[in-house]
């Protein structure tokens, strides 16, 4: 698949249109970058100069104190073990909540693209149509539902409610990718033998890293940054980092320390944040695969 | 070749037993959730469901009071906006972006990074820009330009901005790598045939590009509307409803009743004139759009 | 967790080695600010003491953890205690039954004989039961104010809320904010409260409270707590949207704000910043007007553990009997800024607001049911709609807001 820009022919670099383009994108930027400044600046400051005033304003003494706190003593309760507690917590509940929705949700991508059944795009519909139910309503049945399945307060349930709601929004991405995949690779596979199982694991599988990859990107992103699940159907040994963030960032212990709050939030924001920069360029690739087609 | 074909039989059983979990979920979670959901809003339930059923007074009650009245006309003003906005601006600089530009992977990054961050993250930092005792107004005003306003968020009227520039900043860099994607979809013998007739850039994008890029339009639409619909965690985390009761919404509704007021029949009545309304505005488009294409 | 439950584990360990087993019990609760973490590691000190283990669940914001806690109970994974509001909160758990029922401990160790006032302990029945254990006694008709606010700023410390009132315009003058108040709902529906003692008086308090009259809610006394809260809009700063109340009373610690309308667990923050009553800062109990205290309070909870589990129960049993013994109860109200549910306990400890708030408790006359005794989750939520509604929308009439606060009365629960 060609990924080459391909709008109209690149003209000087100094023509007016080139500026304009220039000029438009760098003012986005400015606005997108902002936040992020504000807060790396803010998490490099210590309190005194925080009170004078000017939240843009660099730091005069740049001190790293804030990020030791936010990670190591910064306390949320009783505890004042910082942010690192909940880190591992959100580990464990990640992986094997991004593997399973991702296996699951490829697997039902896979079966709406090629092996269309009775009903099978009914199911769809309504797939789609749950990706517009608010969490919240879904909230009190599901934690009847895994209390009866005996699993409620474990991971097993975070897992479940994961995949559950990672379900629609990565087999719309998944039936458009392999619905995009030629044909004829399929129909080779059906002539050699291969079955279901068969052609989706040697043939569709190998095929489809860009999808994959935007797949672990948004289940990655959407789970680390969950707070409601974890807190709810983890179980108390498996509160997620979130949780931790939430505790130092509404709790002020005296004064407001925005250092550590904004420490504390980059920090629960790099494992995200880490994923998007090393794989930007497969996202967008992938991307190009699971939407272009509808 | 018909020969080399699966027995039908088979291949349905295949199909089917992989299917399973995507069956389950739909009938079991979205169709029995629902269900639930509409038979327990004719209740009179509490902090508990409970089976006293009290005909539409959860809805007499719900359509009486000011406040969801206030959070419908704030995700209907929200979500229009937004949707307008992320469509335009994500096109917009999916656009400059596909113009060979230099640094494509640095400014991809910089519009693509809000996204991975929580809303509580984006509240907090927002919520603090636009503060008006020491956020921007303030900076401004500090460098000399005293009569310098910037306080959207403590208006009653403005506060629905003040959400939008956080929601936007947080979702537009997703919508303009899908547009981005679906650019580079387009063949460049498009591109070459609109030069040789001469036909304006601009026109060759409203006119050729936008719909054949039709199904990133479809995906992003259901992307950035299901984000709408589910607006909840951004306006606790920025305003938490506030001023008053001027940036609520639906959602912020039902959870506040479900949980901290113990009012489960009130929560859920509300739930389902959320349900209801999105089914009213999916239902027709889902069915032109999915349920047509029956062959594989 | 685990590095810290093995540490903490091995920590009882050494200091019980030879008594009972050693229970986990997790305690969910939402007191995550300065003074009130320093007040739970006073109970969870003396529960650990006792040789067992508390495990801290707290969750920062009792909107972000109830949620949490009622569908742990409701999902089967209960926690082993948990801090709710004294009141209504629970009843459905309870009529459930989800929750350890307390009686038999409560009647063996005479809570009734010394816990005061006595209502807080109805508080905890149910059909004669008693599930629930109250920790402390909260008000709200209290007024923080910054002393050298006004005395550097030349005015007078104001000794009641008109001479507030009066000095507010000289005050903002100075460039100093007259009232701090946070952004939550419960806030202004709490100073409403207050307004309701201190300009209609007490009787106006108990008729819409006590017997929820629609024609007391509906009249020209409570008229005057709308104009109240009216004429409060002016004294506010316009960043308040979104401040947590400790981040309000910060104001007034640092000097930002003249004063704040808050319950006494403030009191917690300025201890906290070291800062001493009748000094620093002062209080004004029923701003002034009308000293009296709405006995509101937090209480622990203990759910049903999931299975037969006795040995959880008997670590329930011995909590619940903890968080009412003098001791525990002199040292966690000192941290707290609360006082104490027993009248037989020495707090000579107390500073001199705490000692108003004894002062004024030991006349049952004094003694105001809570707006969380009072009225049902969903009420006190009607409620807080309108009064945050009312405070912020300066085009919303007197008469307009009063003739909705007049409905939800009639039809409250």
């Amino acid at each position: 698949m060609a990924i080459e820009p391909r709008g109209t022919r690149p003209g000087r670099m100094l023509d007016p249109t080139r500026i304009m383009i220039y000029g438009v994108l760098i003012v986005a930027a400015v606005y997108y970058l902002l936040p992020l400044y504000v807060m790396i600046v803010t998490s490099m400051k210590g309190m005194p100069e925080i009170r004078l005033g000017n939240i843009f304003s660099p730091p005069v003494e740049v001190t790293f104190e804030p990020w030791v706190k936010a990670w190591d003593t910064a306390c949320t309760g009783l505890y004042c073990e910082g942010l690192k507690v909940g880190f591992w917590n959100s580990v464990q509940i990640l992986i094997p909540s991004v593997i399973i929705s991702i296996m699951v949700a490829s697997v039902n991508g896979y079966a709406l693209a090629n092996w269309r059944f009775r009903g099978s795009e009914v199911f769809f519909t309504i797939l789609i149509f749950g990706s517009f139910i608010p969490y919240q309503v879904m909230l009190y049945p599901l934690v009847i539902l895994t209390r009866e399945l005996g699993i409620f307060g474990s991971l097993y349930a975070v897992i479940l409610i994961h995949t559950i709601f990672g379900m629609p929004i990565l087999t719309l991405l998944f039936r458009n990718y392999f619905a995009s995949l030629p044909q004829e690779l399929f129909k080779a596979g059906r002539v050699d033998g291969a079955g279901f199982w068969g052609i989706f694991l040697k043939i569709m599988v190998p095929m489809s890293l860009p999808i994959f990859v935007v797949a672990v990107i948004l289940q990655v992103t959407g789970i680390w940054n969950d707070f409601l699940f974890g807190v709810i159907f983890a179980g108390t040994k498996n509160f997620p980092m979130t949780v931790q963030l939430n505790n130092i960032v509404n709790s002020t212990q005296g004064v407001k320390e925005y250092n550590v709050n904004m420490a504390a939030t980059i920090l629960t924001g790099a494992v995200p944040l880490l994923i998007y920069f090393l794989s930007g360029k497969y996202f967008v690739r992938g991307i190009a695969a699971g939407a272009v087609k509808g | 070749m018909d020969s080399a074909r699966p027995n039908p039989y088979f291949r349905n059983l295949n199909a089917k037993a992989a299917a399973v979990p995507m069956v389950l979920t739909t009938l079991v979670v979205f169709v029995g959730c629902s269900i639930w959901t509409v038979v327990y809003s004719f209740s009179a339930s509490r902090a508990l469901p409970i089976n006293e059923f009290v005909g539409f007074a959860q809805y007499d009650r719900l359509f009486s009071t000011s406040r969801w009245t206030k959070s419908v006309e704030n995700i209907a003003v929200y979500g229009v906006t937004s949707l307008i906005f992320s469509l335009v601006v994500g096109f917009i600089l999916a656009a400059f972006m596909d113009q060979k530009i230099r640094f494509e992977n640095t400014f991809r990054t910089i519009y693509l990074y809000p996204f991975a961050l929580s809303f509580i993250v984006t509240g907090l930092v927002w919520q603090w820009i636009l503060n008006p005792t020491f956020g921007l107004q303030q900076v401004v005003r500090d460098l000399g330009w005293e009569s310098f306003t910037f306080d959207l968020i403590s208006g009653r009227d403005t506060v629905i901005y003040a959400l939008l520039i956080a929601g936007i900043w947080q979702g537009t860099g997703f919508v303009m790598a899908l547009m981005l994607a679906g650019l580079r979809g387009i063949d460049e013998d498009i591109w070459k045939a609109s030069r040789v007739d001469g036909i304006p850039v601009w026109k060759t994008y409203l006119f050729v590009v936008i719909p054949m890029m039709r199904g990133v339009f479809i995906t992003t639409l259901v992307i950035i509307a299901s984000g709408i619909v589910r607006l909840y965690d951004l306006v606790v985390a920025l305003t938490n409803g506030g001023p008053g009761i001027a940036s609520e919404v639906p959602a912020k509704y039902v959870y506040d009743f479900m949980f901290a007021r113990g009012n489960v029949g009130q929560a859920l009545a509300a739930s389902t004139v959320m349900l209801t309304t999105v089914l009213i505005i999916l239902i027709p488009w889902v069915y032109l759009e999915y349920g047509k294409k029956k062959q594989g | 967790m685990k590095a810290l439950k093995s540490a903490l584990a091995a920590a009882t360990f050494l200091a019980t080695a030879g008594m009972a087993s050693a229970t986990d019990l997790e305690v969910t609760h939402w007191w995550t600010s300065g003074g009130e973490a320093a007040a739970v590691k006073v109970f969870a000190d003396a529960f650990n003491a006792s040789g067992n283990n508390w495990v801290d669940g707290a969750i920062a914001g009792g909107g972000n953890a109830r949620p949490i806690i009622i569908s742990r109970i409701t999902g089967g994974d209960p926690m082993g205690a948990t801090q709710l509001n004294t009141g209504r909160d629970a009843e459905d758990l309870i009529q459930a039954g989800l929750m350890t029922d307390l009686t038999e401990l409560a009647e063996k160790e005479g809570w009734a004989d010394f816990i005061r006032p006595s209502k807080l302990l109805d508080s905890c029945k149910f059909e004669g039961k008693i599930y629930c254990v109250p920790v402390n006694i909260h008000s709200f008709q209290w007024m923080w104010l910054n002393r050298s606010v006004y005395e550097s700023n030349g005015l007078a410390v104001p000794g009641n809320w008109s001479d507030f009132v009066s000095s507010a315009s000289a005050l903002r003058e100075k460039g100093v904010i007259p009232l701090a108040v946070g952004g939550e709902p419960w806030q202004i529906n709490g100073m409403a409260g207050v307004f309701m003692v201190a300009l209609g008086g007490v009787d106006l308090y108990k008729a819409i409270n006590v017997e929820k009259s629609a024609d007391a809610a509906g009249g020209a006394e409570m008229t005057k707590v709308f104009e109240a809260i009216a004429a409060a809009r002016g004294m506010v700063d316009d960043g308040f949207v979104g401040r947590a109340w400790n981040d309000a009373a910060n104001m007034v610690i640092t000097g930002k704000a003249g004063a704040q309308i808050m319950g006494d667990w403030a009191q917690g923050e300025f201890s906290v910043a070291g800062l001493t009553a009748g000094k620093e800062y002062d209080c004004l109990p029923g701003l002034g007007v009308h000293p009296v205290l709405d006995t509101g309070g937090d209480a622990f909870f203990f759910p049903k553990p999931a299975g037969d589990k006795p040995d959880v129960v008997k670590a329930q049993l011995e909590m619940a009997s903890l968080l009412v013994s003098k001791q525990v109860q002199v040292d966690f109200n000192l941290k707290k800024g609360s006082l104490p549910i027993r009248g037989d306990i020495d707090l000579a400890a107390a500073n001199g607001c705490m000692q108003k708030g004894l002062k004024i408790l030991e006349k049952p006359e004094n003694i105001l049911p809570s707006g969380e005794q009072a009225w049902s989750s969903d009420t006190q939520g009607q409620m807080e709609d309108l009064w945050v509604e009312f405070f912020n929308d300066p085009d919303m009439s007197v008469a307009d807001a009063q003739g909705r606060y007049v409905e939800i009365i009639k039809t409250a629960n």
